[in-house]
């Protein structure tokens, strides 16, 4: 996080949404791993094997612990949240969705809660719906007993958005789908990383998140799901860890979680993700959470002093650590790149959301995601250079 | 105030685009899109004798990809469809006189891949 950028600016880093930086402890993990104890998991019974085994369930166990599962066979390692929304769809999905069910989504969902349902619709010719958003950015709840009826099946949410910030009372939301027998999917990859989580207090019977936007690799996510669902769950991919016996005529699966545990799973990045949550924790959540929002306010109201500054979504009170804009008559590529010479990094583009956009009638947005090493000071760098974008294109 | 990436000529180009709109009955016309940043052009010609008479843009997205598209109209205009055919990389680098990075050159490229496509009388992008 000391670097600076070729033109001799200190780096500040406001594009935590898309991936955060990692601590040393982290990479250190990775690397002892590699370095002292690299080989295969649940296989060998030599040492290295054995030690390898014990870190990376060691990991399985601290993942449980951090978001309050019940179990560690809870905790299924997958490549990240997309891939663990995906294979949701692909067994759950495929084994309990038929023509007359809905799934229910929301306006405001990733690209990864929207895409896997509609590849899916067209294959088992279920409806798929969407919970519509105020102009405020909050999902829409007056149309939600509409909407959430006895043929929901599935509903999908975000826990927060990537876009707006919004961070959405997702426990009513699970009550309100568990009311009528439907089951909840949460996508927590902008929840889990910024503030505490608890999937047994919130209800959820699927939840999903990414390593790599939580101090830990990339390459690493992870699918939390109740027991007997995923009991009861056919498999994902068919391969090596996940049987517990083949022979020519078929083949018995594995218990949870391995069954969804196909071939040599990243060891290196589940050790990394295991380091990531003791450094969390070691910070402590609630401080996480409190930094955040105490950044996300200043900026918010820092911004606001930029003249044709439009931020996308709620007011700092019922936001994430993350702030979507526009600026009138700088495209937000522009920005980006202005910003990136002042030394800033943020995203720019529809952050894979454009039914969002959509609804919010831009084409593309700005977007600063902060996290638990980032400063007011740099906030202020950050609002000078949008004076400076907005001097470049108005004068 | 200037930048080295946004020099007054491009910012001018994207205040103030010329040869933006439509065409009555256009010869050729296409329109394509940058799916990763949502930056969308479309190129109208009339052709007389092979040669391009008129030329309009339209769309929206950054700075570099509009005055890229502007520029390269007035470019046009008087040139055969073989010469748009002909028309490369560096002919764009040279016309914007800037530096450009990998990332924001795709955003310089997006006005010619469309302008080029017409030139070929595509149908669609051949993937």
């Amino acid at each position: 996080m000391q670097r600076v950028l070729p033109n001799g600016r200190p780096l500040i880093y406001f594009d935590n949404a898309a991936s955060s930086q990692k601590p040393e402890s982290v990479l250190r993990a990775m690397d002892d791993y590699y370095r002292r104890y690299n080989a295969n998991v649940h296989r060998g019974v030599h040492t290295l094997s054995e030690e390898a085994t014990a870190a990376f369930e060691a990991a399985r166990e601290k993942v449980a612990k951090f978001i309050h599962a019940p179990s560690a066979r809870q905790i299924i390692f997958t490549r990240g949240a997309t891939e663990s929304i995906n294979l949701v769809a692909y067994t759950w999905g495929r084994a309990n969705l038929k023509p007359g069910d809905e799934v229910l989504i929301t306006e405001m969902e990733h690209h990864a809660n929207i895409v896997p349902w509609q590849i899916l619709q067209e294959q088992l010719g279920f409806t798929l719906r969407y919970v519509p958003i105020t102009d405020e950015g909050l999902l829409d709840l007056d149309e939600l007993p509409n909407l959430l009826t006895a043929r929901t099946k599935l509903f999908c949410f975000v826990h927060a958005s990537n876009v707006l910030g919004t961070i959405n009372p997702v426990r009513e939301l699970a009550a309100a789908a568990h009311a009528v027998g439907a089951r909840v999917l949460i996508d927590g990859a902008q929840s889990v990383p910024h503030l505490p989580v608890d999937v047994q207090a919130l209800d959820a019977d699927f939840f999903v998140f990414s390593s790599h936007k939580m101090c830990g690799p990339t390459g690493m996510g992870v699918l939390y799901g109740k027991r007997e669902l995923l009991e009861a769950m056919p498999p994902f991919m068919g391969g090596g860890d996940m049987i517990r016996e083949v022979k020519l005529t078929g083949s018995k699966w594995n218990s949870v979680p391995y069954k969804f545990e196909a071939g040599t799973p990243a060891i290196a990045e589940a050790i990394g993700l295991g380091a990531a949550v003791d450094y969390l924790q070691q910070v402590g959540m609630e401080r996480v959470h409190a930094h955040e929002r105490e950044i996300t306010h200043y900026a918010y109201t820092r911004m606001t002093e930029v003249e044709g500054l439009r931020i996308l979504g709620p007011g700092p009170e019922a936001r994430g650590g993350l702030i979507a804009f526009t600026l009138e008559g700088v495209h937000p590529h522009d920005i980006a790149a202005i910003l990136d010479r002042a030394g800033v990094a943020v995203r720019a583009g529809h952050h894979c959301a454009q039914p969002l956009h959509d609804r919010l009638g831009v084409h593309a947005s700005a977007r600063a995601s902060f996290y638990l090493y980032n400063t007011p000071a740099e906030v202020d760098v950050f609002v000078d250079a949008l004076h400076k974008a907005q001097e470049i294109f108005t004068l | 105030m200037s930048d080295d990436l946004y020099r007054e000529a491009i910012l001018d180009y994207y205040k103030h685009p010329r040869r933006k709109g439509h065409l009555d009955a256009p010869d050729i016309h296409y329109h394509d899109h940058n799916p990763f940043c949502g930056d969308e052009i479309t190129v109208e010609l009339k052709v007389k004798d092979g040669v391009v008479v008129d030329a309009a843009f339209d769309g929206h997205g950054c700075a570099i990809s509009q005055a890229t598209a502007s520029m390269l109209m007035e470019e046009v205009i008087g040139k055969s469809l073989d010469e748009i055919k002909a028309i490369d990389k560096e002919y764009i680098l040279d016309m914007l006189g800037i530096e450009i990075g990998p990332v924001r050159l795709k955003c310089a490229l997006l006005p010619l891949k469309v302008l080029k496509a017409g030139a070929y009388g595509l149908e669609e992008w051949p993937e």
